[in-house]
């Protein structure tokens, strides 16, 4: 019998794991998928926003501004890259200009500390490459990478006693006495309380204890990423303001060098569908295009989709189930999601406190995870003092982002451990960079199967049937 | 620092051809920098043949070419390191490399010769939509699977792209036993070799679909089918045109790019069209002792011109260790009309007879090569036929190129 099982191994979920690491419970996250980070968290803009955006007085402002204050610490404690960039929200016409007035006074209202309004002359001179008549400038925002955020706060939440079980895919809930049973195809788990973070389905699960007071929509946000050559095209996060066209296409560096252009917004029906449209892309482009001078379109290196959580109400959905005890939603938790995660733990941590939940203090709560990407970032002597102890470190496997083989060893090795070649995308780069795994996939498929100790038939791409090769030759 | 008189990097046909003819120019100190675990590039996992015809009149697979150049290397006592990455150089030719047993170290080096060959280009790159299930690999990925691991990525197959790469890889995997049900192209035209278009299609029944490109990906974990549709002029796919695949394999053969990291890291000027640096003659870039030759430099689509390429760098570097800088300033080598680039970029020194390389943008019959100084002609010829995928070459008279001044200008005239 766990203490809180958490349905759902998101930027949310895993958020409120670390938060609960902290106290003497036992706690579970159960994802239906082979690997943690695979929703919402995965394929988002990773901007940490500045807090501007959401109407006054609502739980989506007050988290916002407080993640995005809380970002800076939780990211280094936990290793993850963040840059405070500033963001930057565009107007190019008088429509657009008066947009971004009222965004000033919503921002001042939440809150949201140095934000100004700069003239074409200071924009000119801030960002060179931006076209636009006036914009709004956010000096607290930030970009964060979101994948990583998420693994690193289930990897510190598990080596603080957290469990994780994945290919948990929750489909049935019962009540008990003192509690819940979960069920899954092939597994239960008993726990006393619930929570729903399970992003898109969170309705879905609601259902399943007959919470049928919310409904969420998946809005899909298509994405192109272009090569680290074309990264230093804008150094803020450029926002087109919003207008009739809707809100327009994002321009932001990532953490990791490359730009991001993106993304679309079209409601959908299917919650699995992240395929990537024609339309979406030709969008995408030209949306950009319309915003920045000089976007190298060109130097695309992939495409991605993720869809968005979006509730039937304006804020959150962040409540005690008002008829189940000891359950609690995370629901509907649409951008900025990503940003007040922080928060978003913090206060589901108080809430479960006044639903009952126990909440004492560890004394050996460590709140420190290493960078998964360390290596790198040591001086050729510290280089060479770890390869000279594992001289798996002085073989590099993925050649675009210099990964070497003792890194990506690490990554299947430490909480929570990849088991596939996205796992190890998303945990090392190993196979992010321009040549998107063309050279090294072969080579991590291997590695994988020598440390997972499986044959190299079945070695997957992402968990499930996406096996990578099929047949042994003649 | 370790002091070398002369690095190359990487050990290719390319890296190998330039240690020999550098070697057989007087230099003894030369060093040979290899990330793979043996010497041959991309040759290692070429085993079909049509290997070097040019160069030794005979046919070859891929392995037995490389194999004649390592033989020399051994024979010639030339030193190389394996399983080592060189992640930096310098523009005054400081290499940094990488390796298990010596960690990271660096040489500075009289002279570097840059031989990284190419990488294929990616789904990315393309920006196909659909889903990102498995079973999506460049050619070049499915080659490597295939030939040196034995293992078949899959066995109902599409492949986008009509380049040498996808072309070779449709016969393979016939001959391993999966079905290979289209080759897709987005040009009007192939820009494979004539011969690979018989051999690995034509002779398997395998459709050539012109003008056709993937447009989307189907299947959430692996690869179940993908819609292939028309395209018009400006490429983009007609409505109504689309025709789905059922397949669990989509093979990618998209492009060569030449893998010019390391060069752009030294500041080293690349040429746009080509996306290698930009040399003179002697294969000599814009950034004095450093070189550059092979696929590094252009896509070659025939390993005989590397290996003669690889020559002139490997003996241009020894020249300029033992004997110094090449004083002349450069004339410009300009390309006009059908013809989309030249190498060299730049010819310095004019004793020599000297020879250059390009492609046209477009296939072109009946055609006129028309090489000119100002207004001296110094070559003309006729071609009945040219394409993107075949390099062409004209060979200027030292003579010819003496008795005139200023830029030169190659174009084709159809
Ligand atoms: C296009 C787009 C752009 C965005 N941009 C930003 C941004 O720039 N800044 C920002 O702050 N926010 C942004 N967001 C919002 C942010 O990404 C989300 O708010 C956040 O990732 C939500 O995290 P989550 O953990 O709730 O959901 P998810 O990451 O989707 O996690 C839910 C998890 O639950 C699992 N699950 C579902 N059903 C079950 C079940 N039955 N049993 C077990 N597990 C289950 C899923 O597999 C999934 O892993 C964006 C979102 C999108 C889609
Ligand atoms: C799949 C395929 C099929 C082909 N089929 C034919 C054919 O049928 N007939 C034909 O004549 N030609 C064919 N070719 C062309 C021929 O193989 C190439 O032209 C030739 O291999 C290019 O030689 P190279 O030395 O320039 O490059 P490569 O062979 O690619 O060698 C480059 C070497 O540099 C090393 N390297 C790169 N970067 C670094 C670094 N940073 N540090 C250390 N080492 C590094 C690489 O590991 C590699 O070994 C084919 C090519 C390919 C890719």
């Amino acid at each position: 019998m766990y203490d809180v099982a958490i349905i759902g191994g998101g930027v949310v979920g895993g958020m409120l794991a670390r938060e609960l690491s902290r106290y003497q419970l036992s706690v579970v996250i159960l994802e239906k998928e082979y690997d943690v980070a695979m929703g919402a968290s995965k394929a988002n803009s990773g901007i940490v926003h500045g807090g501007f955006d959401a109407k006054p007085d609502t739980l989506k402002a007050r988290l916002n501004v407080r993640g995005c204050e809380m970002m800076p610490t939780v990211a280094a404690e936990l290793g993850v890259p963040y840059r405070n960039n500033g963001s930057l929200v565009v107007a190019q016409d008088e429509e657009s200009l008066a947009a971004v007035r009222e965004l000033y006074q919503r921002g001042v209202e939440n809150g949201v500390p140095a934000i100004t309004v700069l003239d074409e002359a200071a924009l000119r001179e801030l960002a060179p490459a931006v076209k636009g008549i006036a914009a709004l400038y956010a000096p607290s925002a930030g970009i964060v990478c979101p994948y990583t955020l998420t693994v690193a706060a289930i990897g510190n939440a598990m080596d603080n006693g957290v469990e994780l079980r994945r290919g948990f895919g929750v489909d049935r809930i019962e009540k008990t006495t003192d509690g819940y049973v979960l069920y899954a195809a092939e597994d239960t788990v008993e726990t006393r309380y619930v929570v729903n973070a399970a992003g898109v389905h969170a309705d879905d699960i609601a259902r399943l204890v007959r919470d049928d007071y919310f409904r969420i929509t998946p809005r899909a946000g298509e994405y192109i990423l272009l090569d680290k050559e074309a990264g230093c095209v804008v150094e803020q996060t450029v926002f087109g303001a919003p207008s009739k066209m809707g809100k327009g296409i994002l321009v932001s560096p990532t953490t990791h060098g490359n730009l991001l252009l993106g993304p679309t917004a079209t409601d959908i029906e299917n919650k699995e569908d992240t395929a990537t449209t024609y339309e979406g892309l030709q969008k995408v482009i030209g949306g950009a295009n319309r915003m920045v001078e000089g976007v190298p379109v060109g130097k695309a290196i992939t495409s991605f989709c993720g869809l968005r959580s979006t509730p039937d109400r304006y804020d959150f959905i962040i409540e005690p189930s008002p008829s189940n005890p000891h359950f609690l939603h995370l629901a509907g938790i649409e951008s900025p999601g990503l940003s007040s995660s922080p928060a978003i733990a913090e206060y589901a941590v108080e809430l479960l406190g006044q639903m009952g939940l126990a909440l004492t203090k560890k004394t050996d709560f460590n709140p420190i995870r290493e960078r998964v990407d360390a290596f790198r970032h040591l001086s050729d002597e510290e280089k060479n003092e770890i390869i000279r102890k594992d001289s798996r470190y002085g073989r590099i496997v993925c050649r675009c982002e210099q990964v070497t083989e003792g890194e990506i060893v690490a990554a299947i090795h430490r909480n929570p451990g990849a088991t596939d070649t996205d796992g190890i995308k998303r945990r090392t780069r190993g196979g992010m960079g321009r040549c998107q795994g063309g050279f090294c996939q072969p080579v991590v498929a291997e590695i994988l199967a020598r440390e997972l100790g499986i044959p190299l038939q079945q070695v997957t791409k992402s968990g499930g049937s996406s096996y990578l090769l099929t047949d042994k030759t003649k | 620092m370790k002091q070398v008189d002369l690095v190359i990097i990487g050990g290719g046909p390319a890296g190998m051809a330039a240690a020999v003819a550098a070697r057989e120019n007087g230099l003894e100190d030369i060093l040979i920098i290899e990330r793979d675990n043996a010497l041959g590039g991309i040759l290692r996992q070429c085993i079909h043949n049509g290997f070097g015809l040019h160069r030794f009149g005979e046919e070859l697979t891929g392995p037995e070419y490389a194999a004649r150049y390592e033989t020399e290397v051994e024979a010639l006592g030339i030193p190389y390191l394996l399983n080592t990455i060189v992640t930096a150089i310098t523009p005054d030719r400081v290499v940094t490399a990488m390796n298990s047993e010596d960690g990271v170290f660096s040489v500075q080096a009289k002279a570097i010769v840059l031989a990284m060959g190419c990488r294929e280009r990616s789904r990315g790159a393309l920006n196909i939509p659909g889903n990102r299930p498995a079973g999506v690999y460049s050619a070049g990925a499915a080659q490597k699977f295939v030939n040196m691991k034995g293992y078949l990525p899959g066995r109902k197959v599409v492949i986008l792209g009509s380049g040498d790469i996808g072309l070779i890889m449709a016969r393979r995997m016939t001959l391993e036993g999966a079905e290979v049900q289209a080759v897709c192209e987005v040009m009007p035209y192939s820009g494979g070799l004539q011969r690979n278009i018989q051999q690995c299609l034509k002779d398997f029944d395998i459709p050539l679909y012109l003008s056709h490109t993937v447009t989307e990906i189907h299947g959430k974990e692996r690869v179940t089918g993908v819609t292939v549709s028309k395209v018009d002029e400006q490429r983009r796919p007609v409505a109504g045109s689309e025709m789905y695949f059922a397949c669990n394999t989509l093979l990618l053969s998209v492009g060569l790019i030449p893998e010019n990291e390391l060069t752009k890291g030294a500041d080293i000027p690349l040429d746009p069209i080509t996306g290698g640096a930009l040399v003179d003659e002697s294969r000599q870039t814009a950034t004095e002792g450093i070189f550059a030759c092979g696929n590094v430099l252009h896509v070659h689509d025939l390993v005989d011109y590397v290996s003669e390429e690889a020559a002139l760098a490997g003996k241009a570097a020894a020249d300029y260790v033992l004997a110094g800088a090449a004083g002349d300033s450069p004339r410009r080598v300009i390309a006009a009309g059908a013809v989309r680039y030249t190498v060299p970029q730049t010819i310095r020194r004019t004793d020599k007879d000297v020879t250059v390389y390009f492609r046209v943008g477009s296939p072109c019959t009946a055609a006129t090569v028309r090489v000119t100084c100002g207004d001296v002609e110094l070559l003309k010829k006729k071609k009945p036929k040219m394409a993107p995928g075949e390099m062409e070459s004209v060979t200027l008279k030292a003579d010819k190129l003496i008795a005139c001044s200023g830029d030169i200008t190659v174009s084709v005239e159809v």
